[in-house]
């Protein structure tokens, strides 16, 4: 009998064909349920009874809710990205700035959450929003929501913000100051542009989950707050109508696709794997 | 002096606002009253002992462990063939898959989600434990990937064509040179799929079986679900011991890195 031999690149095969099923194959998928009906009472799910169409878009922009609800994703997006930005930057600026002893612990401490279970964090969110009486009030829904993202995505901002700034080079900070500008001006016109790279992975890993990852805004929202996520699973799960969730999931693709274009001539191989230089 | 003083107080302050949930939740962890926002006379370890009677509640944290692990190993095995494979292939095929193990990782979780549910429902196997199971393994494998990678551009080329001339088959030459040169980046691949299919919540609830729960789906079903200000009280001491058990996790880890960083530095 013959071993069983391979080569090193053949091992690219069986890698590819799982690529080909679950992450290729799902997106055509997406594809196929966003342009197509079914024409068929019950629902089937048999592509046989399917007929394209452009109704599930149709429908989509014309309800004033998913108009709404689109606004709302990108409000929020946008406020907890700046407010992420905001708390973090100086927290990455000091520590990767400091002599301290103690940095790395204090550093260790602020991504230590990262590990820690989203939901239960959230849910921990809850709980306090509740003891200090902020979740009493519906009028607070959208606070209470932008409280609990900035707290689930602030270590997500940190460590890419640390992780450039720890590189910056001090003669360039030094080399400011000797050509006469001043701490404000050196930090404005040297190390906010030398840190674009960590402030835009920063952005793309805070922008995206809060626009579709309704585990916030549902646990913390208090019904009032719904984002484009949410209208996903409510097709799914509540509705049951495969094809106009998957038109909702392809306007996201699309999204995301112009936004990674956009995106991609700043990014930073380094700082952009979700903490994963840390194990 | 000031300067500094404003430093310190601005770093506390952010500490604070990240761990004032966890240490409400640690302190009511040990008070046994049903919600959070009163206290009861009763202090103790009543929580505890609910924790570890609920049935439901073990059975979900054993879930979780098992899925984790699972998903992690196949991950791990997929992302570091994927990883090997696409790195020693021609520039087209390497390009090719390159392109498509970001996919996942760029992609938002919910449409991953829904993609691979509709194409399980499309194979007739429905929402299974197969369908989870390929959900997390489809959010896991991009990370060991993308760990390993860096581990193979360091490897010097010369020491597998070594083993060949000096008489190694192909695969013995994989498993006897390549893996273990690049084994710390299988491990933390490993360890980060760990924590990402702990921490899935969007992947699960798409691809679970009707009847199955994770912590996450658990937890979210409790406080998300039941109206509000709802909560479990033994969910307070297993959030506790989660926390407590990162903290440890992480702080062996640390120490044990800084250990080893000391004994390079005496042995050079």
């Amino acid at each position: 009998m013959k071993a069983l031999k391979f080569s090193r690149k053949q091992l690219g095969i069986p890698y590819g064909v799982f690529m080909l099923f679950f992450v290729v194959l799902p997106l055509l998928l997406i594809v196929l349920y966003a342009f197509t009906v079914e024409t068929h009472e019950p629902t089937t799910n048999d592509i046989a009874y399917f007929s394209f169409s452009f109704e599930n878009f149709v429908y989509f922009f014309g309800s004033s809710a998913n108009i709404r609800a689109i606004y709302v994703s990108f409000g929020l997006a946008i406020i907890t990205t700046v407010i992420c930005l905001l708390v973090a930057y100086p927290v990455a600026y000091i520590l990767a700035r400091s002599k301290m002893k103690w940095k790395n612990v204090v550093l260790m401490l602020f991504i230590l959450p990262m590990w820690i279970n989203f939901v239960l964090r959230t849910a921990a969110m809850k709980e306090l929003l509740f003891k200090i009486g902020l979740y009493k009030s519906s009028k607070l829904s959208m606070v209470n929501t932008v409280i609990g993202m900035v707290y689930d995505y602030l270590p997500f901002t940190i460590l890419p913000l640390y992780t450039v700034l720890i590189k910056l080079d001090k003669n360039l900070i030094e080399a400011s100051q000797d050509l006469g500008a001043n701490s404000v001006q050196t930090f404005f016109k040297v190390v906010i542009p030398l840190s674009a790279p960590g402030i835009v992975s920063a952005i793309t890993m805070v922008l995206l989950p809060t626009t579709t990852s309704y585990v916030v805004s549902d646990t913390l929202g208090n019904g009032n707050v719904t984002i484009i996520g949410k209208l996903i699973e409510d097709q799914f799960s509540t509705m049951f109508d495969w094809h106009a969730g998957s038109a909702i999931a392809m306007i996201l693709l699309v999204l995301i696709f112009i936004t990674m274009l956009i995106t991609r001539k700043f990014s930073d191989e380094e700082v952009n794997t979700r903490g994963g230089g840390l194990w | 002096m000031v300067k500094k003083i404003i430093k310190i107080t601005y770093i506390v302050l952010s500490l604070a606002f990240i761990y004032a949930p966890i240490i409400l939740l640690t302190v009511y962890s040990f008070n046994l009253s049903q919600s959070i926002g009163i206290w009861s006379k009763k202090w103790g370890f009543g929580l505890y002992q609910q924790l570890f009677t609920d049935k439901s509640i073990m059975q979900t944290v054993l879930n979780t462990v098992i899925l984790a692990l699972l998903a992690s190993v196949c991950s791990t095995i997929l992302g570091t063939i994927g990883a090997i494979g696409t790195f020693y292939s021609k520039r087209k095929v390497k390009g090719a898959l390159n392109a498509l193990t970001q996919i996942p990782v760029i992609n938002a979780e919910i449409v991953t989600a829904i993609s691979i549910a509709l194409v399980c429902s499309m194979f007739a196997f429905g929402r299974t434990y197969a369908s989870l199971l390929i959900g997390h393994i489809v959010l896991c494998f991009p990370f060991v990937y993308l760990s390993v990678l860096p581990k193979l551009k360091q490897l010097d080329g010369n020491l597998y064509e070594a083993a060949l001339d000096l008489g190694a088959s192909p695969t013995k030459a994989l498993f006897k040179v390549i893996i273990p040169e690049i084994l710390p980046g299988i491990f933390s691949g490993f360890m980060l799929a760990v924590t990402l299919s702990l921490d899935d919540y969007i992947i699960t609830t798409f691809t679970r079986p009707p009847t199955f729960d994770t912590i996450s789906t658990y937890v979210f079903d409790a406080y998300a679900k039941g109206g509000k200000g709802s909560s479990v009280p033994a969910l307070r001491a297993l959030s506790t011991l989660i926390f407590v058990l990162m903290i440890l996790i992480l702080v062996i880890q640390n120490v044990s890195a800084s250990r080893r960083r000391k004994k390079n530095e005496n042995n050079r």
